[in-house]
Parts: C-alpha cells; structure tokens; sequence
C-alpha cells in the first residue's frame, strides 16, 4: 500500500528503527538530565563526556581485563557512576549556594579536561566494538529485517526508563527525592540525609549516560568525541519537553528520535537540524515546553 | 544566593580615575606592543578581545549567559568572507555586511532565547548555534570542511592598503577601539542601569514598570552585533572563515576569556582574551593538552576565582575596573 505513494516500505521501517534507536539514547541521557537537574539544579554539561566514559569503559574492559559485553552493561555504569560521585564531593557541592549558570560552567569545563584526557590517549578516530555473540544476527519481520543488537537497546532503553520513571513517582524512596526536590531543608528536619541523596542522585544519573554508552558502543563506533555533540542534541531535547517531568523526558527522547528518523527518510539533508527546528517552533508556541510547568 | 556577577564590581562609586587610567595603559600597550611581540598574535587578541567585550555586555551586564556566541562571530566571518571574496567588495563592506547579518541572527536567536530564562537561556543558545552550525557543514557558499580561504584584505576606503601588516594593525585596533568604547557608552548609560537592575532582580525591575523583555533583546542583539564585528575583522586578518568560527567549542572559548578576565568588568574581557590567545599560540605544540588546560581553567576559575583576575584586583583596590 505505502509502494503506491511512492514510499519504500523497508528502507522506511529502516529509517523508523535508526530512529528509535537515537531515541533510546535521547531517553536516557536526558532523563539522566533531568533527575540529576531535579535535584542539584545543575545542568551537568558533563553529561555527554561520561556517555563517551562508559563507552570507552566497555572497549577498556574487553581490551585489558576481556571481560565482555554483559560485564560491561554492569561494570561501566557503576565504575562511572562511582567517578561522578567523586566530583559531586569534590567540586559540584561548592556550587548549591551559587547562581545556577557557575554548574554549568564547572560541568563545562570538567567535560573539556575528560575528553581532552580520553583524545590524547585513543586519538579522534573511532575504535570498533563488536556486539556480544548472543545478540548478533538479524530477524526477519516480514516487512522488514531488524538486527538483535538493536532490538535489544530499545527493549533495555524502555524497560530502564520506565523503572526509573516507577521508582520515582511511585516509591517510597522516590517521594523522598521528590520531596527533597520541592523543600530540602524540610526534608532534612524529618532526619533524611539530603547530601547523601544528592550526591547518590548525581552518581545514577552519570551511570544512565554511562549505560547509554555502553550500549552505543556496538552501534556507533566508541571515540573520545562521541557524546559532545550529542549532548547539545539532547539539550535541544531537554528544551522541548522541559525537565519538570521524568515521563515527559522519556516520551519526548522517544518521539524526538522517530521524528528524526522520518526525516532522514523523507528529507535527508535536514535530518541533522530537524530536532533544533522543532525546538524553535515549540519555543514559539509553547514556550514552557511540552511538559514544562511555567516557571 | 550569589550573583554570577558581584553586583560590587559594577555598582562601586568613587575611584573615578581608575578606569581611564587602566584605559590609557591598554592603549599604551597596544601601541608599544607590535614593536616586541608579532603583530598577527595581537590582531588575534584585539579581535578576540572585542568578540569578549561582546560576550561580557550580556552575562556582565545583563546577566543572561548565551553558549551559543560563535553563532554570530562564525557566521559574520563567513559573510564577510564571501563578500570580500566573490563579491569583490571593500573591506570595510564586507565587514558592515558581516556584522549586519550578525545583528540579523542576534535578532532572531534572541528573540526565541529570551522566552526561557537562565538555565534554559543557555541551552536554546546553544542548540540554535548548533543548527547554525549544520547548516554551516552543509551550505555550499562555506567550502564545509575548507572554509573560505585567501580571502583578500584589500584596499580600505580604496585607498590603504590592508595587506601591510602595519596598516592591517591600526585598522584592528581602532575596530576594536570603537568597539570598545561603545559598549563602555552602554554599560554607563541609563540603559546600561537598567540592564544592572534587570541582573540583579527581574521581577522589581518589572514592577518598576520596565519592559525587561525588550531591553533583554536590544542587549542581545548589540552583543551579537558586536561579536559579529570582531569575526569579521577576524576574518579579514586571516584571510580565513572555517568551521572552527562557528563551531560550539568557539562559544565556549569566548565565555572562558571572559570568566578569566572577570565578568562584568570593563577591562577584563581583553585581559581573558590575552591570557588564552596567548595560551593558545604558546601551547599549540602539546596539542590536545591545550583543552585539557582549559578545562582546569574553567573548573578553577568557577571554585576559586569568580571574579576573574581583573575582578579580583579591583576587589582587592576597591576601585571599578
């Protein structure tokens, strides 16, 4: 039926899927944003260098210890995330009392010293990584072909968010952060350790960029610049749906992706811009964003 | 909650000699200079410096922190370019058409930008450089990854001759000058006040019945302008517009100068903008060390010097700099 209009089906779906699958990570790294925003008011910048970290985690740990794909999905994410509690201690902490604009500059700056760091060692080019034996292979849908590995990174994307999303807004650990979020120095009166919470907040956060690296890492090649502009895409993302709710990150990652996606079908050469595009016209008419409360 | 910028430095009364003395020195050295040091290195921080003096004027000034100002350099630098090469146009055309279409971008991005405030602010100006930027790598006039290159200095007014370097030096400099003194023009007149007040405290100074909204916009786009002028006089003292101009890590080399200088300082920017040029050239050979270093300047300038060196010495002499 889609042949008649002059659309081919596979090359379509194709697009569709490569879409989904850029929407995965704009789920994740910008859910990582918004919890991690929630909670220190801090646009962690950083954000894009610890995606490229677990990355590069994943091809050090096969490269020096051959340790696996599924080793990795674990290994990196904590070994990041224990990496972005050391710089909430250290650094971010002496930011709380500070006009927001002083995280993003710091987040900057530590982002510049990571990637720089990772470009003198690997260099710029990108370093192969092979996806794990049991994923390989490619299923055929009937109307199109859909390879494992990347059938896996969405199912992973959606059950990861949507967990986030559920311990969040309904647990009981959850209405502690998002009490935490609202009155801190209430919270503390009822004896939670809120420092403690910030600083765990900030480490699972880096660990979702981290777990979004790791799984980019068979898709796009693993190199010290890969996340420096996808972060500025997913800041485009977090503009859009604004950081206010964590389902809201989620649909929009997701929605923003297959957009994408459709574009590189039907207009190629905008495929790059299109997100930015859209950015502008929800600017226009809703300047809030699409789940954004008005500040 | 602390300011980004402290309201001390720009509010301070009295002193009233220090800045046109600090003045008489910049232009003391900038004059002796070219006789010690290569005068490209310094067309480079003349330029650099002006494109800082932009920056500062909107997050000193005004408080709003745009990541998105190589937008305005970049693409100034590239209209310039092609003016001046396609179209065979004089120098100081090709300049005034660059910086126009600046003031154009200005306009628009700021206009969107200004919809969302702080932090947001800062990521719409990143995401629109960024589109700016792809449509840099994909529209055919830029040469992608080639740029626009040998583009003639040519003949100022058709009559002086910008490829002796000496001429070339002069004409940076009162560029730079006048850009210079305008913004101190602004930052010291009554819309300059009103831009304070707005950093300060936006909603008083709504209630005071100011139109924020729009002085927010005519700050933007004369810092946009401005920055639009110090790409295109760059421009024309490389012969060069390439992706670099536009590219993201340019905004954030124009906020570094400025953090290192002292934001919203009047002498700071030039100061920041020295330091990294020449931490730039002088570095050059260790590579991708040189983002590593300024990284660790940008993270020990946010913990341990806010001011910036300009805003701490005029903190230290209680005098405005």
């Amino acid at each position: 039926m889609l042949e008649a209009l002059g659309i081919s089906s596979p090359a379509l779906f194709g697009q569709l899927l490569i879409g989904l699958i850029n929407g995965s990570f704009y789920a994740l790294l910008s859910l990582g944003l918004a919890v991690i925003f929630g909670m220190l008011n801090i646009i962690n910048f950083t954000h894009g260098a610890q995606y490229m970290m677990g990355a590069f985690g994943a091809y050090l740990l096969l490269e020096h210890l051959h340790l696996g794909y599924w080793w990795a999905l674990i290994i990196a994410p904590i070994a990041v995330g224990l990496t972005g509690v050391v710089i909430e201690r250290l650094f971010l902490k002496q930011l709380y009392q500070l006009d927001h604009l002083y995280g993003l500059l710091l987040t900057f700056g530590i982002a510049l010293i990571i990637q720089g760091l990772f470009r003198n060692y690997y260099g710029s080019s990108g370093l192969p990584y092979r996806a794990p034996a049991e994923l390989q292979g490619v299923r055929n849908l009937g109307f199109m072909f859909l390879p494992n590995y990347r059938a896996w990174v969405i199912v992973v994307s959606l059950v990861v968010c949507l967990s986030t999303w559920f311990v969040i807004e309904r647990t009981r650990l959850g209405s502690y952060l998002r009490a935490a979020t609202e009155n801190p120095s209430l919270v503390r009166a009822f004896g939670i350790n809120v420092p403690r919470m910030i600083t765990l907040t900030y480490g699972f956060g880096v660990a979702l960029a981290a777990l979004a690296g790791v799984m980019a890492a068979p898709i796009y090649n693993v190199s010290p610049l890969m996340g420096a502009d996808l972060i500025i895409v997913v800041f485009a993302v977090v503009v859009i749906g604004g950081m206010g709710s964590i389902m809201g990150a989620i649909v929009t990652g997701f929605g923003l992706g297959v957009v994408e996606g459709l574009t590189k079908y039907f207009k190629p050469e905008a495929s790059d811009t299109v997100i930015f595009v859209i950015m502008v016209i929800v600017l226009l008419v809703r300047p809030a964003g699409l789940f954004g409360r008005r500040a | 909650m602390e300011h980004v910028v402290d309201p001390l430095i720009t509010l301070k009364r009295g002193g009233r000699w220090s800045e046109p003395a600090a003045f008489a020195a910049m232009i003391a050295f900038f004059a002796i200079a070219p006789a010690i040091v290569y005068p490209v290195f310094l067309m480079k921080v003349l330029c650099f410096a002006l494109f800082a003096c932009a920056f500062n004027l909107l997050i000193g000034y005004a408080g709003l922190l745009s990541f998105g100002h190589a937008l305005y350099f970049g693409w100034a630098a590239y209209v310039c370019a092609y003016a001046a090469k396609s179209w065979h146009l004089s120098p100081e055309l090709a300049i005034l058409i660059g910086t126009a279409l600046a003031a154009g971008l200005g306009l628009v991005a700021g206009a969107l930008a200004i919809r969302r405030q702080g932090i947001y602010f800062a990521m719409i100006t990143l995401a629109l450089a960024q589109m700016m930027y792809f449509f840099a790598v994909e529209a055919p006039f830029t040469g992608g990854e080639d740029g626009i290159q040998a583009v003639p200095r040519g003949f100022l007014f058709g009559v002086l001759n910008l490829s002796q370097q000496a001429t070339m030096y002069v004409f940076v400099f009162v560029v730079f000058l006048a850009g210079f003194l305008f913004i101190y023009r602004i930052i010291h007149s009554p819309f300059g006040e009103v831009l304070k007040a707005i950093r300060e405290n936006e909603p008083r100074a709504i209630s005071l019945g100011y139109k924020t909204d729009r002085y927010k916009l005519v700050a933007f786009v004369l810092s946009a302008t401005l920055a639009g002028a110090a790409g295109a006089t760059k421009t024309l003292v490389f012969q060069l517009a390439s992706l670099t101009d536009v590219h993201w890590s340019m905004s954030g080399e124009v906020v570094l100068m400025t953090l290192v200088g002292g934001l919203g300082t009047v002498f700071g920017p030039v100061v920041g903008a020295f330091i990294i040029v020449a931490m730039e050239n002088y570095l050059a050979e260790f590579g991708q060390w040189v983002t590593v270093i300024q990284g660790v300047v940008f993270v020990t300038c946010v913990l341990l010097f806010r001011r910036g060196i300009v805003g701490e010495l005029a903190n230290a002499l209680k005098i405005p700099l």
